[in-house]
Order: C-alpha cells, then structure tokens, then sequence
C-alpha cells in the first residue's frame, strides 16, 4: 500500500483545518459543550455546504462525493484534534457506514440522499443497559405491525441521540437481529439526554413503546450489517484518537519548552523528555495503524476486521496515556478546568470505552488472526 | 483488639447525630479521640490497629468522623515537631476539635515542583511580618482561618536558608481567596493573593531562615498521608468558622467522604470494584480478573509497608516517597480497572450510573495525586538523589545567594 496522502487528501485536510480553526475554536467547543445539543446546527450546514463532510463516503449515485474511507479518515483526525462536538461521528462512521453494508437499495436511496445533503442528522442504536457491542447484546423487541413494525424497549447510549432525524435501530425480531429506521420525532419514542463525561459528545437513552419502524435490510440479516458498521466505525474512531493524541503531544511539547522550573524548562529534565519521546512513539505508532486500517477499509480488504481491532486497540491506549500524561507534564494547571487538558482526557476516556474497550479489541483481534 | 478505652461504650455514651458538630467534635477532642495516634495529651498514642478498631466502630454506628483536612493532615504534625509550647497550645486544640480549618499555603505560579523558588516574600515590621505574594492550588483555601504559608524573608540568602514557615491567618484584609475550578467541576482549590497582609511573630513555626527545614517535616508527612499512613473516619464537615458545618446536626453528613480524600483506593473499595465486576457478570473475564487481583495485591503491600514503616523496619529515608508513588500506581490501575467494569457506563456521569458515581469520580480524579503534595517526577528524583544517592542533576552551587539564580518565569495563562 501506498502510505503518502494525495494532494488532494492534504488540501482536503488544510481546508478541513481550516475550517475548525474558524468555525469550532476551543471557545466554541466549550460553549456548546454546556448546551443540551452540543453543536451549532449553522456549522453543520456549513460542514455540509462548504466542505460536504456528511457527503464523503456517500457513493454519487446517493447524492454522495464517493471519496474513500481514507478521506473520511483523514477529516475525522482533525475534528479529533479539534474536539469537535456534535453528529457528525454517528451520521457518517455509524449510520452512514450501517446503510451502506445493508444491501437494501430502497433505504438506500430513500436515506443516503438526505445524509450526504447534510439535511438528516443520522445516528446508530445498538447498545442497551449491559453496554455491549455485540449482536448479544441487542435485547429490544420488534414486531410486525399492520405493513411496519413496532418496535418496544430502551437504548442506551445512544450517540446524538437526543436530536437525531433518524435512529438506525438494532432490534430483536422472531428472525434474529435486524436493523430498523425510526424517525426523531416518531410516535411512542422519548428520547432523554445523559450527563455524558466527555461533555463534548452527547449521548441519550432512547425509550421505545409501539414506536413505528421501517425494516432495513432482511428480517434477522442485521448481524453482517452491524459487523461490518463496527468495524468501519472502529477505523474512523481510531483516526479521531489519533488526531487528538496528536495535540496532546503538541500542547505537551510545547509546555515542556516554555515551563521554568528549577531555572530551566522542564523538558530539559529527562524525566519530562523521555515522556514526551514515548507519547512521540505511540502517537506515530497510532497514526501507522489508523491510516493502514483506514486504507484496508477504503480497499475494501479481507484484513478489515483484522486491522480495525488492531488500530482501535491501538490507538484508544496511545491517546489515552498521550491525555493524561499531558496533565501529568502540565502539573496543578493541567487539572483545571480552565486547561484544555481535561478535555482532551475526558474524550480520550470515553472513546477508549466506545464501541468496546482494548480488551475486548484485543480478544476480537485474538480470534480474528485465528488464536 | 484490647484498648484502654472501651470504644464501643464510649460511643453508646457519646455518640449522638443531633448533636451539633462542634459540640460531637469537642467530646471527640476531649476524649483524645479526633486523632488517637498522636501521644498525649493530644492523643493516646495508638498503633495504626487500634485505630482502624475505632475507625469501624464508628462507621458501624454511623458516627461522622473527626475533623478532616489540611489542619489535621499537616498543620497538627508540623506545629508539634516544630512549633513554640505557646503556638501548639493555642492552635493544635483549635484544629483537634475542627474549630479552625486550615490550608497548605505552599504553592506559588512560579514555584510548583521547585517550591524552594517562591517569590511570596514576608518583611519583619516590629511584632509583626508583612506578607506579599501570590499562592495557587491552594485546596479549601476558601474554609480556611489559617494556612500553613512559606515565605521568603532573606533574598540575600541561599535559596532553601532564606525562607521562613507562618501559621498565617487567612480571614484579613489584604487577602483574597479565588476559587478555581478543577477538572473535576468542583472548585476545591483556590489562588491567593496576599498584599500586606499580616502574621504575628509569634506565629513563626520554628525559626526564622529555617522555614525550608519545617516544610521538609509537612512535605514527608502528606507523602505518608497520601501514601495511606492516616487512619480516620469520613468526615464530610468542613472544619472552621467559614464553611458554617459546625451548627449543623452531625448525623446530617451522613458517610459522605471528606472534602480532600487521602485513601482514594482503600481496602474497602477495592472490594466494592469487586462486587461491581460481580454485580455485571465481569469476574470471567481473566483480564479483569489478573487486574483486580494486582490491584488487591498492591493494596494489600501499601497496608503491610505501612505497618512495616511503624515498627521501623523499613528505614531507607523514602518511606513516604514510595508510599506516594505506589498510591499514584494503585489509583491509575483502579481507575483502569473501573472503567473496563462499567465499559459504557463509566462514560456517564451522576448517582443513576451502577456504583452511583463514584467511580466517574475515581476516574475524573485520577490525575491530581501523581501531582500534589511533590509530583511522582520530583519523587524519583528525591530517591534517587536522597535515598540511593545517585549524583544530582548539575546546577548552581547550593550556596548561591537567591537573588542571583535564573527565575522561573510563568508562561501566560490562558483567558478565564
Ligand atoms: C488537586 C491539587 C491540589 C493541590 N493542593 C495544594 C495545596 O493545598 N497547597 C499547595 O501549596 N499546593 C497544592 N497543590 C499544588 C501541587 O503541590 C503542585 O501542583 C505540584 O507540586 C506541582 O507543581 P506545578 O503544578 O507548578 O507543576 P510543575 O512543577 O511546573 O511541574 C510540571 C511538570 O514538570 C515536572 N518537573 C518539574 N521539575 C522537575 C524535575 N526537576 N525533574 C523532573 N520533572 C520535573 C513535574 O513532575 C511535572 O510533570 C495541589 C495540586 C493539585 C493538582
């Protein structure tokens, strides 16, 4: 594989940059954070209009731009970096990657448009009180119901839940596990938001009762679907963990050059340099497995589910230990809130417990390699 | 365990939750009980079990624990290793029965790991001192009636000779506490700012120029309290005439922990992390379960080190340094550990989240002990350099007088 980015693929990133630099400084970043929504619907639009990020990986023939994964990969690093709030991981690596994989042309068509236009806010619901991430987990009831279904039951976890147009919900029929889309505003759904850690990506509980459903995919199909979700999402996560971990080794780097202690910058001390050295190391190493994992996801390659436990092992550790060593080179400062710090260490956190935690990466990749 | 005090009899007798919490804390300083390690005629000079005896029977009861906190912690060991017979008598029994709250006025913006750097300078006026300069990070700053304060009072002198050590009263013109809010969300730690504010020369801990010496004794003791060396009952009551907790019912507080909380991974959390993982069918998972089991293990050593270190027996020097740096260890691997038994649930905060919140909370606080009360790097280096007597890092001679070193400059801070 060929690991250099186009020039397309950099320019795709300055602009991106750009972007967030303008539209979602910390600033705002923090100002949303406190908001029930999280996100400011005008940026949105914007993301759509300007930049057609919901539209990356839509093909054209949905309305889509038809990009591979590596862009998204490549967009997702730097709202990483930036702590972007708001929908866009749930409508593009959950809802978007989960629609792509179900084989069912006339959701398809119905619900991709609406996605890569930047109009439907799009997320996932899969998992329930045990938390789980697998098809065991997936408890909520679905019945038919005249020519629909009806679905009965509460979600847990639910990213953006709390506003999103439309919840792809994995239910359990007399089939098996399949894939439901139920609109935001249906009847019988009450959606309540959750005091997420990582203020920065809101959750919800979603509590379903005769809530209307359409079937996507085949009755009990959805367990391929939901695989192959969990697996793209588990790249694009990796890349958004990488593009964090970055800026704390950024923010690290730069403290230990200006930080005066004992009459010298604190990087001059071997015991900060060294940690500085090792972040470096995890955070290249990161970068080597998220790009890989998004490139096998762009080639659509028989390793993908090898290399996205591998990248989201990976990576959810090194951003992690990049996060809290940051506070640690930060000292009493690194632990305010007024720091940036914390944010980074909240996110870093949540993401490492997000669609299953290192452990549980590590015994999927276990199996996957055949132990 | 036999005592010379029958516990439980003494707080069938005492023990009484609508008893004012100034009036519960007196009897507890009157019966020697607020801290019973400590030799007459403040304590009974109890060993560390005879105190985990009453510990329980005061939890089984219910019964709010003595007064917590910094005066407690440091100012009480500090003032009876170095403290004038006046400056004990009148303060330690003011903190033994909470009616003064105190905190650790260490800590500058300049002067954090290089604490012997501190600008706060104090100028000899008659009786009296006049202090001038900023503090930070200073925890319950805003409950305080006194803090523990290290100023400078010869810039002529070598860096570590020329401070001096104060109980420094907090509530005075001239002195404004700003409450900082934490990562946590709470605001436990305040800057101070200090402009001609005044202390009593008779308030000088020790003497004066050998400030440095007095706070190597309240450095090692918060070591050893950070490392799990202090034994005592919760207490969420704020001791002091500021927070206002004393009129208030002390059964009210219920078994809430104290505002600073030294044991964050006590033997009985460790077991609570068990249950949860039992609670939600982890135990099978053999990653958890080598986790849980290190992490009982690492418990376990700190309780038998500490014992250890009572009866003198390990006597390297760093006993405090290496209490704190296994805590640092113990609260990474717990919050770990956690995080991987809730999974989901351990990103989502409040009492309705299985453990009721404590654990997001063990999680959120997980970076402050590798940073208070001496860094882990600044422990290594102290047993590096005063333990095993590795050569130190090189720098100007010891005897360069302050004023002549390079100052720490404080990079900008950013808009608050
Ligand atoms: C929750 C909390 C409560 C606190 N409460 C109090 C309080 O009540 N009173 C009080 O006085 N202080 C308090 N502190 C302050 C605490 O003691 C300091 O934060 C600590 O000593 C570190 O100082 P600093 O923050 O200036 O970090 P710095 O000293 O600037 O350290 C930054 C980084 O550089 C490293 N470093 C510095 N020097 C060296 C060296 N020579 N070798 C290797 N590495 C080095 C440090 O380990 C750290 O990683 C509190 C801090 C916290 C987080």
């Amino acid at each position: 594989m060929n690991f250099a980015f186009s020039e397309e693929q950099e320019e795709l990133r300055r602009s991106v940059r750009r972007f967030l630099e303008d539209r979602s400084p910390m600033t705002e970043v923090r100002r949303l954070m406190e908001t029930e929504e999280g996100f400011d619907p005008a940026v949105w639009d914007q993301m759509g209009n300007q930049l057609g990020l919901q539209s990356l990986i839509v093909p054209e023939s949905y309305g889509g731009a038809g990009f591979t994964f590596v862009e998204l990969a490549v967009v997702l690093e730097e709202t990483g970096g930036a702590l972007l709030g708001g929908p866009l991981f749930p409508t593009v690596a959950l809802a978007t990657t989960a629609l792509l994989a179900c084989g069912d042309e006339a959701a398809k068509a119905d619900l991709l448009p609406g996605i890569a236009a930047g109009e439907t806010i799009a997320t996932v619901a899969l998992t329930e009180d045990s938390g789980r991430w697998d098809l065991d987990g997936v408890t909520l009831a679905a019945a038919p119901s005249g020519d629909g279904w009806t679905l009965d039951g509460h979600k847990m976890f639910v990213l953006d839940g709390h506003h999103a147009d439309l919840v792809l919900v994995a239910a359990r029929t007399a089939a098996g596990v399949s894939l439901f889309a139920v609109e935001g505003e249906a009847s019988g759904l009450t959606r309540t938001s959750l005091p997420t850690m990582d203020q920065t990506r809101k959750q919800a509980r979603l509590e379903f009762s005769s809530t209307p459903a359409r079937l996507v995919g085949e009755d009990g199909a959805a367990g391929p679907v939901l695989g192959r979700m969990l697996d793209l999402a588990a790249v694009a996560l990796a890349a958004e963990q990488v593009g964090g971990a970055q800026r704390c080794l950024d923010m690290s780097v730069d403290y230990a050059k200006t930080r005066i202690q004992f009459g010298r910058p604190i990087g001059s001390f071997q015991a900060i340099k060294h940690k500085c050295a090792d972040m470096l190391l995890e955070v290249e190493s990161a970068k080597s497995a998220a790009y890989y994992a998004a490139w096998a996801a762009a080639e659509d390659s028989d390793e993908l589910p090898v290399v996205a436990s591998l990248a989201k092992s990976y990576c959810s550790e090194a951003y992690f230990h990049a996060a809290a060593e940051n506070i640690q080179i930060h000292g009493g400062i690194g632990f305010t809130w007024e720091h940036d710090a914390h944010l980074y260490f909240k996110r870093a956190k949540s993401s490492e417990l997000l669609l299953g935690d290192p452990a549980y990466h590590r015994e999927l990749l276990a199996q996957r390699i055949g132990m | 365990m036999t005592t010379e005090l029958d516990v439980d009899q003494w707080l069938d007798a005492n023990w009484d939750p609508d008893l004012a919490v100034r009036a519960w804390w007196q009897r507890l300083a009157e019966a020697r009980l607020s801290a019973p390690m400590l030799a007459p005629p403040y304590g009974r000079q109890w060993d560390r079990q005879q105190t985990v005896e009453l510990v329980r029977a005061m939890t089984r009861r219910g019964a709010l624990g003595p007064p917590s906190g910094i005066g407690m912690m440091l100012a009480v060991p500090t003032l009876l290793a170095h403290g004038s017979t006046e400056l004990v008598e009148t303060l330690v029994p003011r903190i033994l029965d909470g009616s003064h709250g105190w905190c650790q006025l260490f800590s500058e913006p300049g002067a954090g790991s290089d604490l012997a750097g501190l600008l706060t300078r104090a100028e000899r006026d008659g009786d009296e001192w006049v202090v001038t300069g900023q503090k930070v990070w200073t925890s319950t700053g805003q409950y305080a009636d006194y803090g523990i304060l290290i100023a400078r009072t010869d810039p002529d002198a070598s860096k570590h000779r020329g401070i001096t050590y104060f109980a420094f009263p907090v509530r005075q013109p001239g002195v404004e506490v700003r409450p900082l809010r934490e990562m946590t969300g709470r605001a436990i730690f305040n800057e101070v700012f200090i402009e001609g504010a005044r202390v009593p020369h008779a308030n000088v801990i020790g003497q004066v120029g050998d400030g440095w010496r007095v706070a190597s004794t309240t450095l090692m003791v918060e070591r050893m309290g950070i490392g799990g060396a202090t034994v005592a009952a919760p207490s969420a009551a704020v001791p002091g005439t500021v927070a206002g907790h004393l009129d208030r019912p002390a059964g009210s507080f219920g078994q809430a922990r104290p505002v600073i909380d030294e044991s964050m991974v006590s033997r009985q959390r460790v077991r609570a992390l068990v249950d949860l993982a039992r609670q939600r069918a982890r135990l099978a998972d053999a990653t958890v379960r080598q986790d849980l089991a290190r992490l009982y293990g690492l418990v376990e050593i700190t309780e038998w080190h500490l014992a250890r270190m009572k009866s003198g027996q390990a006597a390297t020097g760093g006993e405090g340094n290496v209490a704190k740096l296994r805590n640092s260890d113990v609260v990474r691997l717990a919050r770990d550990v956690a995080a991987r038994i809730l999974g989901m649930h351990a990103t989502v905060t409040g009492p309705d989240t299985p453990g009721g919140g404590m654990w997001q909370e063990l999680i959120l606080f997980s970076p402050a002990p590798s940073i208070f009360g001496g860094t882990d790097q600044v422990q290594r280096n102290v047993v590096g350099e005063r333990v095993l007597g590795l050569p130190r890092e090189p720098g100007p001679p010891p005897d360069t007088p302050f004023r002549a070193l390079p100052q720490n400059t404080v990079p900008a801070r950013s808009e608050r």
